[in-house]
């Protein structure tokens, strides 16, 4: 059974088809030449952003790696801003000057997708540390994949989050996959809700296709943090379905590990448990693609008949402007 | 820019320029203190975090006292984990607060320099100008103490080198009491280094001594035969070495670059447009050095001007040993500046 009225588990459904769609179609904008650089897609992640972005608060921050398309989407930065950043527009949520790899939302406290695996936790700490010090009770959510795990800053940033208590709800994309290397190929210990416990910070094993689970998790896990009980950490237990970027040949896994994920899709099993709840309707799918196809050339078109930035303005922003200075 | 940042109190610029009748004895390492204590006092969103600045009082014994007076919450002693308390730090500013982050010295700051770089440095312009990260850096750098070849470097040019960043360094009694809280209202990243053999340095300054610009050279003497060029542990050097040059008929000016970047460009030409020779002198290794992008800027700016090729004095290309013989080899030495500057103005006779 799933515990949503129906105008939840659409709005879910929608979250969920719209960042598959918009996925797809980053892919094709990819070949078509409109998106250069390097490009993450989450397609069979789906269910964790909206889960997560759905149990927060508006207030709350949000850090993300560089897969964090559907991370912007579901915290609510409209698809034609993101679809404009991934042009390289003006119009973009970073003016255009971050890409795929670096979309931010200050007005939604979203600081980032951040390319540099596990760098944005010690910022998450820092945002939570600032919120500690002001006594606001608030949430810094921080996002990282698996692959993460293994970097120094991720041991140095969960101590100390855990040391002075700090307002930080941990959640781990494991997408069983650091780039292409297993995870049983790079942890000694692949339990990795055991090794946050280690370091004294309570670790829920969620299964990150199911938006509800996550949702639930998401909710049990910031509400204590919010309360002032320390950091949590969720890991969220998923798998992408294409490859890690559009350069990459897929040589570490076999067809058959992908098709068995793909029977786990967040989206028709989501689907099936609406409808045998009786909170989604047979013609709600059609409905919500209909919905998202529309959207999504609307973004498009957005992002199409955006500007590129002057190349006068090169330079600006390095530093703040003088007029702002004290 | 962040909602959540605003600026803090505008510092006046003038106070440490204008002496006051009364003065007080200080050293280096006290000046500093004094200024964290100062930016504490006058501003409840600063704080001082890193390895041992509280109950410690500071590897460096800069902040002693500190954590009795104002607590472990703004006195905040971190792990060993330098990329994380960085990192913490550059959050924390972007959250309001206005962080003094301690690193205890620029060798150890190398593992936070993903955190300095590829954040600190980067967040404003990657994010299209909607973040500004109001985080001061402070760093012990240089050698003179034996401490060998992992506490003993001076990597200045390393953060010179990376746009978005400030980088500045304090050689005077005035600049360490008051380079800090103009740093602190600065909206954007600034990195203040420290030169271990200056901590000591003891003498009079104004009893109110306040915030300092941070944004030019300051000529310490005026001189017209030559131009020697140093910051942090080097401008004490270049200033024996100007007394010795007067008395060998030299008469040189010594500038005291204080900003590393943005480097004051103006104060550097307009110096040496007029003393027509330049002696750059730079605890770091020559290959690469701030020295070598200094003396790149004179050639460029002011090469028709010049009666001779810049030189460089800095450390040997080697990792600075501890035999104090040895070390002492290593780095600028007053003889050599000398030496370097005497045969350019009056030839090899």
């Amino acid at each position: 059974m799933i515990p949503y009225d129906s105008e939840t588990a659409r709005a879910r459904l929608f979250e969920m088809v719209r960042i598959r769609r918009f996925e797809e179609k980053c892919a094709e904008l990819y070949s078509a030449g409109k998106i250069r650089g390097f490009l993450h897609l989450y397609v069979g992640e789906e269910a964790i952003a909206a889960g997560v972005m759905a149990a927060l608060e508006a207030d709350d921050a949000v850090v993300s790696t560089y897969r964090e398309h559907g991370h912007a989407l579901a915290r609510g930065i409209p698809s034609g801003v993101v679809m404009a950043e991934m042009f390289g527009k003006r119009e973009g949520c970073s003016g255009g000057r971050g890409g795929s790899m670096h979309l931010f939302d200050v007005s939604r406290r979203f600081y980032g997708g951040n390319a540099i695996v596990a760098g944005g936790l010690p910022l998450a700490v820092g945002l939570a540390l600032a919120d500690a010090m002001q006594k606001r009770p608030r949430v810094t959510a921080c996002f990282f994949g698996d692959g993460a795990t293994a970097e120094g800053e991720y041991h140095e940033s969960m101590n100390l989050a855990a040391l002075w208590k700090l307002p930080v709800l941990f959640l781990c994309e494991n997408n069983h996959y650091a780039m292409g290397t297993a995870l049983d190929r790079y942890q000694a210990e692949t339990d990795l809700a055991r090794r946050a416990e280690s370091y004294r910070v309570p670790a829920e094993r969620v299964d990150g296709m199911d938006v509800v689970a996550v949702e639930e998790a998401v909710r049990r896990g910031a509400a204590r943090v919010r309360n002032g009980e320390g950091p949590y950490f969720l890991e969220l237990v998923t798998y992408r379905f294409r490859a890690h970027s559009m350069f990459d040949p897929e040589l570490y896994r076999n067809r058959q590990e992908v098709e068995h994920w793909k029977l786990k899709d967040p989206i028709p099993g989501f689907v099936l448990r609406g409808i045998e709840s009786g909170v989604l309707a047979d013609g709600d799918v059609a409905a919500v693609e209909r919905e998202v196809e529309a959207e999504l050339a609307d973004a498009i078109r957005f992002a199409d008949a955006g500007t590129l930035e002057d190349v006068a303005e090169l330079t600006r922003d390095v530093l703040s402007p003088q007029e702002s200075r004290a | 820019m962040s909602m959540e940042t605003t600026t803090a109190i505008a510092p006046t610029n003038d106070s440490a320029v204008t002496p006051a009748a009364a003065t007080i004895h200080t050293t280096f390492r006290d000046a500093i203190k004094s200024a964290i204590r100062d930016a504490m006092l006058r501003d409840p969103r600063v704080f001082l975090m890193g390895e041992d600045v509280g109950l410690y009082g500071g590897s460096y014994a800069c902040s002693k006292g500190l954590y009795a007076e104002l607590g472990p919450e703004r006195i905040r002693d971190a792990p060993l984990s330098e990329s994380a308390f960085v990192g913490a730090g550059i959050g924390a500013a972007i959250g309001g607060m206005r962080p003094i982050v301690e690193i205890m010295t620029v060798n150890f700051s190398l593992l936070a320099l993903d955190q300095i770089l590829n954040s600190a440095a980067t967040l404003r312009h990657m994010s299209g100008g909607q973040i500004n990260v109001p985080l001061v850096i402070r760093m012990t750098t240089g050698a003179g103490r034996q401490l060998a070849a992992q506490h003993s470097h001076s990597l200045e040019n390393f953060y010179a080198h990376i746009p978005g960043l400030k980088v500045i360094a304090p050689a005077t009694l005035e600049d360490a009491r008051g380079m800090l809280w103009t740093a602190l209202c600065d909206p954007d990243p600034v990195v203040i280094f420290e030169h271990a053999m200056l901590y000591n340095l003891e003498g009079e300054i104004a009893a109110d001594a306040g915030a300092v610009p941070i944004d030019r050279a300051a000529v310490r003497r005026a001189g017209n035969d030559v131009t020697l060029i140093a910051y942090g542990g080097t401008v004490g050097k270049a200033l024996d070495a100007a007394g010795q040059l007067a008395t060998l008929g030299v008469d040189a000016e010594v500038i005291d670059l204080r900003t590393l970047r943005p480097l004051d460009d103006a104060t550097i030409l307009g110096s040496v447009s007029r003393t027509r020779r330049a002696v750059v002198v730079d605890e770091g290794w020559r290959s690469g050095s701030l020295a070598a992008e200094i003396s790149a800027r004179i050639t460029e700016g002011c090469f028709y001007d010049l009666d001779a090729p810049v030189a460089r004095i800095c450390s040997a290309e080697v990792p600075i040993p501890y035999p104090r013989h040895l070390e002492q080899a290593a780095l600028p030495q007053v003889p050599a500046i000398v030496d370097v500057a005497r045969k350019m103005v009056k030839g090899d006779g």
